[in-house]
C-alpha cells in the first residue's frame, strides 16, 4: 500500500495512531538529538584541546561580542569545511538548539494527523515566534 | 590558566551543576551562572549563553525519560508556549538595554524565589471542576498512576498564561529555564497536579530556551570554549541525578541545596549592587 494512504488510514483509526505512540517517538527523537549534539561537541572539544589545550585561556572577563565566525549558521558551516574545532563545537550547540524546535514540528505533524485544527493553529503560532526569533534580525 | 586545566575544572563544575539542578528540579542553568561569574569571573553574558545551552540540554535529556511515563500534557505545554516563547524573545530584546549588574540582581532574586518554591507544599490534588475556557482549549487531561488513571481539570487559564509570559521574559533575560515560575503558574493558578506540571514545565523549558538561544548565538554569547565542557558536564550530571532520584528521597537534599542556592543568590545580589560584574 502507498505509505501516505497507510498513514491516512492510521489517522482514521485512533486506536493505532494515538498520542502515546507519537509521544514515545518524540521522546526518542529528543534523546537522539541530545546524544548527537553531545557527541559532536565532544569530537570538537577533543580537537580543540589537542590544538589549543596548552595555550592560556582567552580573556573571558570581558565580552567580545559577535566578531567571531561561529555566531551564524553560514559561519559555522564555512568553518566545518576547514575542520575548525570551535565550529564543530558550535555545530553541536546548533543541534542542541534545534532539538526542541524539531519537537514542535513533530507535535505539529501529530496534531495534523489527529485533525485537531485548534492545536495545529496554536503550534503554528509557537513555530512562527521561534522563526521570527531566528530570521527576524532580532540580534540588534 | 591553561585551556586544558580550565576545561577540566569547568567540566567537573558543570557536572555538579547538572547533578544539583536535577536533584532540586531547578535545572542546570541556575548553578552554571554563579559558577562561571563568581568562581571564574567570566563575563555575565558568556554565563547567560552557557546557562541557556545547559537549560536546553537538561530539558531534552530528561524529557525523553518523562515522555515514556505519559504524564506530560502536550496541549497545555503547547498552548502556554505561545506565552513563554513571546516572553523569551522580548526578554532577549530587553537584555541589550539592561545593565549587566541589574541582570545579576534579578538573577539572584529569581534564584531565592526558585529555592523557596522547591520546598513548598505541592498540589497533589486533581480538580474535578474546570473552567469553560479550559474545556474549549482541550486542556483537561489525565495521567496513569499505580491506582489507575487520574483525570484532572483546569482553572484560571488567563492567569496562568500571564505568569507564563513573565516566566518567558525572565528566561530570555537570564538564560535560565525559570521552571519554578512555570510550575507556580500551572500548580497554583491553573490547579494542575504537580506531577503533570513538573514534567510539562520541563517540556516547555527547552522550547522557551531555544526561542532566545538563537538570538544569543548570533550575538556571540555562546562561546565554544565554555559551551563544550558545560554541555557535556551538565548532561552527565543530570543523568546521574535522575538515577539517584530513583533510589534516594531528595527531601533532605533539597533543603540543603536550597540553603546553599540562597547563599549563592545573596552573593550575586551583593556583587550586582557593588557593580562587580
Amino acid at each position: 500500500m502507498h505509505p501516505v494512504k497507510k498513514l491516512k488510514m492510521k489517522a482514521n483509526n485512533k486506536a493505532i495512531i494515538n498520542d502515546r505512540n507519537i509521544e514515545v517517538f518524540i521522546g526518542q527523537t529528543l534523546r537522539i538529538g541530545v546524544i548527537l549534539s553531545c557527541a559532536v561537541a565532544l569530537i570538537g572539544g577533543i580537537m580543540y584541546l589537542l590544538h589549543h589545550g596548552m595555550q592560556t585561556i582567552p580573556d573571558y572577563t570581558t565580552f567580545h561580542g559577535e566578531d567571531a565566525s561561529y555566531t551564524s549558521l553560514p559561519g559555522i558551516i564555512k568553518g566545518l569545511g576547514t575542520g575548525s574545532a570551535t565550529e564543530i563545537i558550535q555545530l553541536g550547540v546548533a543541534i542542541l538548539i534545534a532539538t526542541p524546535i524539531l519537537r514542535i514540528v513533530l507535535s505539529l505533524v501529530s496534531f495534523i494527523l489527529e485533525k485537531d485544527k485548534l492545536y495545529v493553529v496554536i503550534t503554528l503560532i509557537v513555530l512562527g515566534v521561534i522563526m521570527t526569533s531566528m530570521f527576524g534580525g532580532l540580534k540588534v | 590558566m591553561l585551556i586544558l586545566t580550565f576545561t577540566l575544572i569547568l567540566l567537573a563544575g558543570a557536572y555538579m551543576a547538572g547533578l544539583v539542578g536535577s536533584l532540586t528540579g531547578l535545572g542546570g542553568g541556575v548553578v552554571v551562572i554563579p559558577l562561571l561569574t563568581l568562581v571564574f569571573h567570566i563575563d555575565m553574558r558568556y554565563a547567560i549563553g552557557a546557562a541557556l545551552v545547559s537549560s536546553i540540554a537538561t530539558s531534552s535529556g530528561s524529557a525523553s525519560a518523562y515522555v515514556k511515563e505519559g504524564i506530560t500534557n502536550i496541549r497545555v505545554g503547547m498552548f502556554l508556549e505561545i506565552a513563554t516563547t513571546i516572553g523569551a524573545v522580548c526578554g532577549a530584546l530587553i537584555a541589550v538595554y539592561t545593565p549587566v549588574n541589574f541582570v545579576a540582581i534579578l538573577f539572584g532574586a529569581t534564584l531565592i524565589f526558585s529555592a523557596a518554591m522547591t520546598l513548598r507544599k505541592k498540589n497533589e490534588h486533581a480538580d474535578m471542576e474546570g473552567s469553560p475556557l479550559a474545556e474549549k482549549l482541550k486542556l483537561n487531561g489525565s495521567y496513569p498512576t499505580k491506582d489507575g488513571v487520574i483525570h484532572y481539570k483546569l482553572k484560571n487559564v488567563g492567569g496562568g498564561f500571564s505568569i507564563m509570559t513573565l516566566a518567558g521574559v525572565l528566561s530570555g533575560l537570564l538564560g535560565i529555564g525559570s521552571g519554578a515560575l512555570k510550575v507556580l503558574a500551572m500548580d497554583t493558578a491553573m490547579r494542575i497536579p504537580f506531577r503533570v506540571s513538573t514534567t510539562t514545565s520541563n517540556f516547555m523549558v527547552g522550547v522557551t530556551a531555544a526561542a532566545s538561544a538563537v538570538v544569543y548565538l548570533q550575538r556571540g554569547y555562546i562561546d565554544p570554549g565554555i559551551a563544550m565542557p558545560v554541555i557535556i558536564g551538565v548532561l552527565a550530571g543530570a543523568l546521574t541525578g535522575t538515577r539517584l532520584l530513583m533510589r534516594i528521597n531528595p527531601k533532605k537534599l533539597r533543603l540543603i541545596f536550597s540553603i546553599a542556592i540562597t547563599i549563592i543568590a545573596l552573593q550575586m545580589i551583593y556583587n550586582g549592587l557593588q557593580h562587580k560584574f
